[in-house]
C-alpha cells in the first residue's frame, strides 16, 4: 500500500499500474466495439445508434442494470468452478456439464417435494445440486489423480453426455402435462427468493459470498498454500508431505460443486423450471471469463459485468436492428480474441 | 424388421456420418500439429452458413464447396493468429472462436433461413443399379460420400508419406527440435490449420449442401464436439477416424432401427454411446504412458532464441 502511495506521488496518475491496467482494458474494450461496429456497416446497420441501444438498456436505466447484474451470477459462479481446480493446476473444462447434472439433481428434489417449506426445500436444492456437479467432476478428477488420463479431455466429453441425459429425464420422468420439453414450473417454494422487485436473486449473493470464501482460503488459509504448493509444483508438494491426489480429487470435486450450484441456481432462481438448453453455454462462458481474469476474484467479477452488458444488449439489437440475437455473440468474441491476445498474458500467467 | 429399413438406416448413417469423418480429418491435422481446435462448432457454423449462402446465390454447389472451404481455412487461422502469433490459450481462444462462430453464421445466414437450394447431384453406387428402385434410390451418393474415405486415405498419406507430413507431426511432438532441424514451427502451425479448417468446411458443406440442404442457425448441433471426441477415440490417427465416425453414425442409425422396430430405448441414451465409448478407451489406453496423444498438443510455442 504504501509503495502504490508513494509511486502516486511521485508520478502522474497514469503511470500507476492499476490505472494503466484499467486503461488498457478499456482500449481493448473500445478496440472491440470498433470492429464489430466495422461488421454492422458492412451488415447495414448503424454502429452508433446500434451502441446507444446497447449501453442504453443496460446501463441507461435501473430495470436494464439489474438485468445485466442478473446475468451475471450464473457467469460468477461458474467461473469460480473453473478458478478452484485451476489453483492445484487443474483445467475443468467441464463446467458445462456439472452444470447440466446439478440442475438435474436440484430439480428432482423441486418436483419430488414440492410440499416442503422453502426453508427446507431451498438448501436441500442447493445440497443435491453441489452433490451433482460434484459426482460428475468426481470421474475426471479421480481419473487424473491416480494418473490415468488428462482431466481436460474427460471433462470435455462428459460435457457433451451430460446434456442428453437431461433431455432423458424431461422427456422420460420430468415433462408438465402440457409441453413434452420443460418441466413443470417450480412451486414458489422452490425458488431463490428476489430482490428489490427486481430479477435479481439470492444466486448473487451466493455468488459473491463464494468469491470472498475462496479469495480467503487461498490467501489466508494452510489449505490455500498447499493448494498453491501443489499448483506451481506438483512433484515438490508430494515430497514435502503434502496429500496431491487427495487434493486434485477433492478441489476437482469441489470445482464440480460449485458449477452443479449454478446449474441449480439458474433453474430455481432465473427459470424457475429444467429444459434441455437452459445453460446458454454458461458453462463455457465461465472457462473464459475464468482464464480471462486469471482465475482472481476481483478480476471474475469485472469481465462477468462486461460480458454481461455485451449479451444483455444482445437483447435490444436484436428488437431494435432486427438482428439475430446470436449476433452479439461477435462483439463478444471479439473482446475476448484482444483480451487474449494482449502481450505477455502467457509469461504472467506462469509465474 | 424389414431388408429394406436396414439398408434405409444403413444408408442414412453413411449421410450423417460423411461430414462428421471430413470434420474429425481436419481436427487430427491440426492436433497432430500439437494444436486443439475447442473453436471446431464455430469453424462448422461459419463454413456451413457461407457455403449454403454462396450455393443459394450461385444456385452452383460445388462453388458452395470451394467456399466453405476457404471459409473454414480462414476461420483456422484466426485460431491460428491467437494461439501462434500471439501465444494465447489454445482452450480459452478455441471457445472464443465458437462464440465468434455463432454469431458470424447467424449474421451470414440471416437472409438465407428457408432458401431452397440446388443440392449436389447424386450418383448411383456402382453395381446397385441393377437392384429394384426402392433399393437402388438408397444407394444414390454424392461426391463427398464418395470421396470420405479417399479423403482419409489422402490426410493418412499426407501425415506419414511426406515430409510436410512428418514436418507437422515433428512440431506437435517437440517444436523444439523441429526447429532445430530447420523447420519453421508456427508457419507448419498455420499450414496445418489451413488444411484442417478446409476439412472441417468441407464436412460443413456436406452437412449443409448435400445433407440438410437447409441452413438453420445453430444447425450443426454439436459435431464440432463430437469430431474432437472423434479425434481421441481414434488415437489421432486418420484411417482409425473411419472406425470412429463409423462408430459415431452408426449409433445413430442402431436408434433409428430400434425405433423403426418399435423397441423403446430412449435416443438421448442412445446418442451418449459415442462419448461413453471414447470415455472407456481412454481408460483402456490410459494404463500405458504410450498412448499416442501428440506431445505438443495444447502447449504454447513460445520460440527458440
Amino acid at each position: 500500500m504504501a509503495k502504490i502511495t508513494e509511486a502516486l506521488t511521485r508520478f502522474p496518475l497514469f503511470h500507476h499500474k492499476g490505472w494503466q491496467t484499467a486503461v488498457r482494458y478499456v482500449l481493448m474494450i473500445l478496440f472491440a466495439s470498433l470492429m464489430f461496429g466495422v461488421i454492422l456497416l458492412i451488415a447495414g446497420k448503424d454502429p452508433l445508434a446500434s451502441y446507444k441501444d446497447i449501453l442504453s438498456s443496460t446501463l441507461g436505466s435501473a430495470s436494464g442494470f439489474s438485468e445485466v447484474i442478473v446475468s451475471m451470477i450464473p457467469m460468477l459462479i461458474t467461473a469460480l468452478a473453473v478458478a478452484l481446480p485451476f489453483r492445484v493446476g487443474l483445467i475443468n473444462i467441464g463446467g458445462e456439464g456439472q452444470l447440466f447434472i446439478g440442475a438435474a439433481f436440484a430439480t428432482f428434489a423441486a418436483l419430488t417435494f414440492p410440499n416442503l417449506p422453502g426453508w427446507l426445500l431451498l438448501p436441500l436444492m442447493a445440497l443435491l445440486g453441489m452433490v451433482g456437479g460434484a459426482l460428475w467432476a468426481f470421474i475426471p478428477g479421480y481419473l487424473k489423480s491416480i494418473g490415468l488420463v488428462n482431466e481436460t479431455i474427460t471433462s470435455l466429453l462428459l460435457n457433451s453426455v451430460a446434456p442428453k441425459i437431461i433431455g432423458f429425464l424431461i422427456l422420460g420422468f420430468w415433462h408438465s402435462a402440457r409441453d413434452t420439453v420443460k418441466t413443470p414450473s417450480f412451486v414458489d417454494a422452490a425458488r431463490l427468493p428476489t430482490f428489490f422487485g427486481t430479477r435479481i436473486h439470492l444466486g448473487l449473493v451466493l455468488g459473491l459470498v463464494l468469491l470472498v470464501i475462496f479469495w480467503y482460503v487461498m490467501k489466508y488459509t494452510r489449505w490455500g498454500l498447499e493448494m498453491r504448493a501443489i499448483g506451481s509444483n506438483p512433484q515438490a508438494a508430494r515430497r514435502n508431505g503434502i496429500p496431491v491426489s487427495k487434493y486434485m480429487v477433492v478441489v476437482m470435486c469441489l470445482g464440480g460443486a460449485i458449477a452443479g450450484l449454478a446449474g441449480m441456481v439458474q433453474v430455481s432462481g432465473f427459470y424457475g423450471m429444467l429444459f434441455p438448453n437452459f445453460s446458454m453455454n454458461m458453462g463455457f462462458m465461465g472457462f473464459m471469463i475464468c482464464w480471462l481474469a486469471g482465475a482472481d476474484p476481483l478480476g471474475i467479477i469485472l469481465m462477468a459485468f462486461v460480458v454481461s452488458i455485451i449479451y444483455s444488449g444482445g437483447n435490444l439489437l436484436q428488437l431494435t436492428r432486427g438482428l439475430p440475437y446470436s449476433v452479439i455473440n461477435i462483439l463478444l468474441a471479439f473482446t475476448l480474441f484482444i483480451v487474449l491476445a494482449r502481450p505477455n498474458f502467457s509469461k504472467r500467467k506462469k509465474s | 424388421m424389414t431388408l429394406l429399413s436396414i439398408l434405409g438406416v444403413f444408408s442414412s448413417a453413411i449421410f450423417s456420418g460423411t461430414s462428421l469423418l471430413y470434420t474429425t480429418l481436419g481436427e487430427v491435422i491440426d492436433e497432430r500439429a500439437g494444436i486443439v481446435n475447442l473453436g471446431l462448432e464455430g469453424v462448422l457454423l461459419v463454413s456451413a452458413a457461407s457455403g449454403f449462402a454462396v450455393t443459394s446465390l450461385s444456385s452452383n454447389p460445388y462453388l458452395g464447396i470451394l467456399v466453405s472451404m476457404l471459409a473454414g481455412g480462414l476461420m483456422n487461422m484466426v485460431l491460428g493468429y491467437l494461439v501462434i502469433t500471439r501465444k494465447a490459450n489454445q482452450l480459452a481462444s478455441g471457445l472464443a472462436l465458437m462464440f465468434f462462430g455463432f454469431g458470424l453464421s447467424s449474421l451470414i445466414g440471416k437472409s438465407f433461413v428457408g432458401e431452397k437450394i440446388n443440392s449436389l447431384t447424386r450418383f448411383v453406387f456402382p453395381g446397385t443399379a441393377v437392384l429394384p428402385l426402392k433399393y437402388s434410390s438408397l444407394f444414390k451418393f454424392d461426391l463427398l460420400i464418395y470421396l470420405a474415405i479417399p479423403a482419409a486415405i489422402l490426410v493418412w498419406w499426407l501425415l506419414y508419406r511426406t515430409r510436410w507430413g512428418l514436418g507437422v507431426r515433428a512440431v506437435g511432438e517437440n517444436a523444439d527440435t523441429a526447429y532445430a532441424s530447420g523447420r519453421n514451427p508456427n508457419l507448419v502451425r498455420f499450414q496445418a490449420l489451413f488444411v484442417g479448417g478446409m476439412l472441417a468446411g468441407l464436412g460443413a458443406a456436406h452437412l449443409a449442401i448435400a445433407y440438410a440442404t437447409n441452413w438453420t442457425e445453430g444447425m450443426t448441433a454439436g459435431r464440432g464436439f463430437i469430431a474432437v471426441a472423434l479425434v481421441i477415440f481414434s488415437k489421432w490417427h486418420p484411417l482409425r477416424a473411419i472406425v470412429g465416425a463409423l462408430v459415431f453414425s452408426g449409433a445413430v442409425a442402431f436408434q433409428l432401427l430400434l425405433q423403426s422396430s418399435g423397441v423403446q430405448v430412449s435416443p438421448f441414451l442412445l446418442d451418449t454411446i459415442p462419448y461413453i465409448l471414447t470415455l472407456v478407451v481412454l481408460i483402456a489406453w490410459g494404463g500405458n504412458r504410450r498412448h499416442a496423444a501428440p506431445a505438443m498438443l495444447g502447449r504454447v510455442y513460445q520460440g527458440s532464441e
